[in-house]
């Protein structure tokens, strides 16, 4: 897919993904999700972009920001809605909600909330696959917040001195939860810190998908031609507060609202309608399509059951099969 | 039917080893990773010789980042490998714990059941080698507090031998704990020795008096007390709980319910330890059963001290062991 076709595909994309959340944060506050809910809106490009670099032998490992991740590697919008109720039929049968999606027809490996968690988890994805001489690439998405983790480190070093064929896509959306960048990092430049480990970086603006599409395009083909591992920085921003529980006393609502001026579907939107690729009746079509599908995974969440309570120990340790 | 196969000479270490090399051997999806497991021949010499018998790619010597090279043998299990990481000890796999309590024992359960984490690590446990405070500690009871991974203490040169190949083929993540102390143990080994069950304790001595229930280092401890215990009458049953978790309650059980009588030898610490566990299980199923309190032997709850009579008295000893099973044995309701 390429020009037109392909810009209108990635304002879908990303449409899919904020109308999602959106709906997600309603139904928070209907009490229909639980627990801590992390909004990716202002974030999507990344995703949106990112994710199509890869082919489905290729593994994702996400954090608990994960929402976007998952319906762009191709999970169905009704199970991961499901998950967030805690639903049976949810695509971690409602075991991890929100902030652990995880689903095996998609290679897709969580939805980890353990900042930094997963980047060692990628190393060994990619050795898997070096030394089974399989030509996949493990592409491990997560935020700046991690980069002050010893396992970054650790994890790039070992990625680096192996040569595996891993990729390291770090969202920077400036803040920590409510810790800014300045304030945690002696050196902001994130991808000195992958140079440092002899790893290749780039860095992209987060906020324009096709930016990052053809970023990642890039890093996926070096990478997957057995460059070994690279790093992408997407500079990026959260709309909304770091869960529903954030009352955003870290940031001024002037630095919000000039981010939102950047945003990535307001922007694209309006480069789309000045090239004269999309009209208010092309727009609201999708947003249409949209709508319905957010509209029949609700559907589905709710249609739901709940995991029966005799199976609560179940998958613990794996069955012993007779 | 077969006869059995001549018995050689050996040791633990080597028994560890002919397991790493059968698995090796075996399984082209098991490499092993760990801290100078290659060149220096494993800081406990346990893979000596392995690299240039299988090459860098299979025993693959790691920069000193337990997080990063603990999680990644935990993502090549996800991705169809059976690794097999080494720890030099188990003071230094505090530094991948979070990847081994947050990842590899939650996966299954929390991805609602999608993936299985069939990775192995071994690591070195125990004091009484005067390493201090920061190498002498025995943390497999507080693994064995975690549901979702497999504890497993081999104590003998049969489990050192066979237990191996059955954690690296169970579908979960397995703890080895290797004291320390066992390395230079010697005897005779059978030369068909082979895959042992890693879900059953043994009955390592036979008796009726008094139940010593243990595991890993303290085992051979206790067998000595044992054999001082027969020398004045008191004829004890030893059990190898073998596994630390899931524990095998049944053997416990079944045991104390015939002698009446326990005393439980444990490495770690003693508050909330793995003894208290099965002291509770006892009261739980078998409290009618019994003559007399059930005791233990733990450790004392100190740092490891380095020096020799310091150490010596921090630890469980043959004289404790003999001083408290004869006090149990002696108590009358």
């Amino acid at each position: 897919m390429t020009g037109p076709a392909l810009a209108l595909e990635l304002l879908k994309q990303m449409l899919r993904i904020r109308r999602f959340e959106e709906k997600c944060a309603e139904l928070y506050s209907a009490g229909k999700i639980r627990g801590f809910l992390h909004l990716y809106i202002g974030e999507e490009a990344v995703a949106a972009g990112a994710m199509r670099a890869l082919g489905p032998e290729d593994a994702v490992l996400a954090t608990y920001r994960e929402h976007g991740h998952a319906l762009m590697r191709g999970i169905a919008a009704g199970p991961i809605m499901a998950e967030m109720y805690g639903k049976y039929e949810g695509c971690s049968r409602g075991r991890g909600g929100s902030m652990h999606i995880f689903d095996a027809a998609t290679r897709f490996y969580g939805g980890s909330a353990i900042v930094g968690g997963g980047l060692p988890l990628a190393v060994g994805f990619a050795l898997a696959d070096k030394l089974m001489r399989r030509p996949r690439v493990t592409a491990c998405f997560f935020g700046e917040g991690a980069v002050a983790e010893g396992e970054f480190h650790e994890s790039l070093n070992l990625a680096s001195l192996w040569k595996v064929p891993a990729l390291f896509l770090c969202e920077n959306n400036l803040y920590a939860m409510g810790t800014a960048i300045e304030r945690s990092e002696a050196d902001t430049d994130l991808c000195e810190k992958a140079r440092s480990y002899k790893m290749p970086a780039r860095s992209v603006d987060g906020m324009d998908v096709l930016a990052v599409a053809e970023a990642t395009k890039k890093a996926v083909a070096e990478v997957r031609a057995g460059g070994g591992p690279q790093f992408v920085e997407f500079r990026t921003y959260r709309f909304r507060a770091h869960s529903m529980f954030d009352a955003e006393l870290y940031r001024s609502k002037e630095e919000v609202e000039q981010w939102k001026e950047r945003g990535p579907i307001v922007t694209f939107t309006a480069k789309l309608r000045s090239e004269g690729l999309l009209d208010d009746a092309k727009l609201a079509a999708i947003e249409a399509e949209v709508a319905k599908e957010i509209a029949a995974a609700v559907e589905f969440a709710e249609a739901g059951g709940w995991e029966p309570l005799e199976n609560l120990a179940r998958d613990v340790y794996t069955e012993k099969t007779a | 039917m077969s006869r059995p196969a001549a018995a050689r000479h050996t040791t633990y270490r080597e028994a560890l080893r002919e397991a790493l090399r059968e698995a090796l051997k075996r399984d082209e999806r098991v490499f092993l990773m760990g801290e100078d497991v290659g060149r220096y021949g494993g800081s406990y010499a346990v893979s000596k010789g392995l690299l240039a018998e299988f090459g860098e790619e299979r025993i693959r010597d790691t920069p000193l980042s337990e997080s990063a090279f603990v999680g990644a043998g935990i993502g090549a299990a996800l991705n169809g490998m059976r690794p097999i990481v080494e720890v030099m000890t188990c003071n230094f796999s505090l530094l991948a714990l979070d990847q081994i309590v947050n990842n590899a024992a939650t996966i299954r359960h929390m991805s609602g059941g999608q993936f299985s984490v069939p990775l192995v690590i071994r690591m070195a446990t125990g004091a009484g080698r005067q390493l201090a405070a920061q190498h002498s500690h025995s943390f497999e009871g507080w693994y064995a507090h975690v549901p979702g991974i497999r504890i497993v203490t081999p104590a003998t040169l049969e489990d050192a031998r066979g237990m191996l190949w059955t954690a690296l083929m169970n579908p979960d993540p397995v703890i080895m704990f290797e004291n320390a102390l066992l390395y230079n143990l010697e005897g005779e080994l059978a030369a068909d020795a082979a895959a042992v069950d890693i879900d059953r304790a043994a009955v390592r001595r036979a008796g009726d008096d008094v139940t010593l229930i243990t595991y890993g280092g303290s085992l051979g401890k206790c067998l000595r007390a044992a054999d001082e215990l027969a020398g004045a009458g008191v004829n004890a049953e030893v059990i190898d709980l073998r596994t630390l978790r899931p524990l095998d309650t049944e053997a416990i059980i079944s045991s104390v319910s015939r002698t009446r009588r326990a005393v439980i030898v444990d490495e770690g610490w003693r508050s909330g330890g793995i003894a208290a566990e099965i002291m509770a299980r006892v009261m739980e199923q078998a409290f009618y059963e019994l003559d007399a309190p059930i005791a233990r032997v733990c450790s004392a709850e100190v740092p490891i001290p380095y020096p020799k009579h310091l150490e010596d008295a921090a630890i469980p000893q043959v004289a404790t062991i003999v001083e408290t099973a004869t006090r149990v044995v002696r108590h009358h309701v």
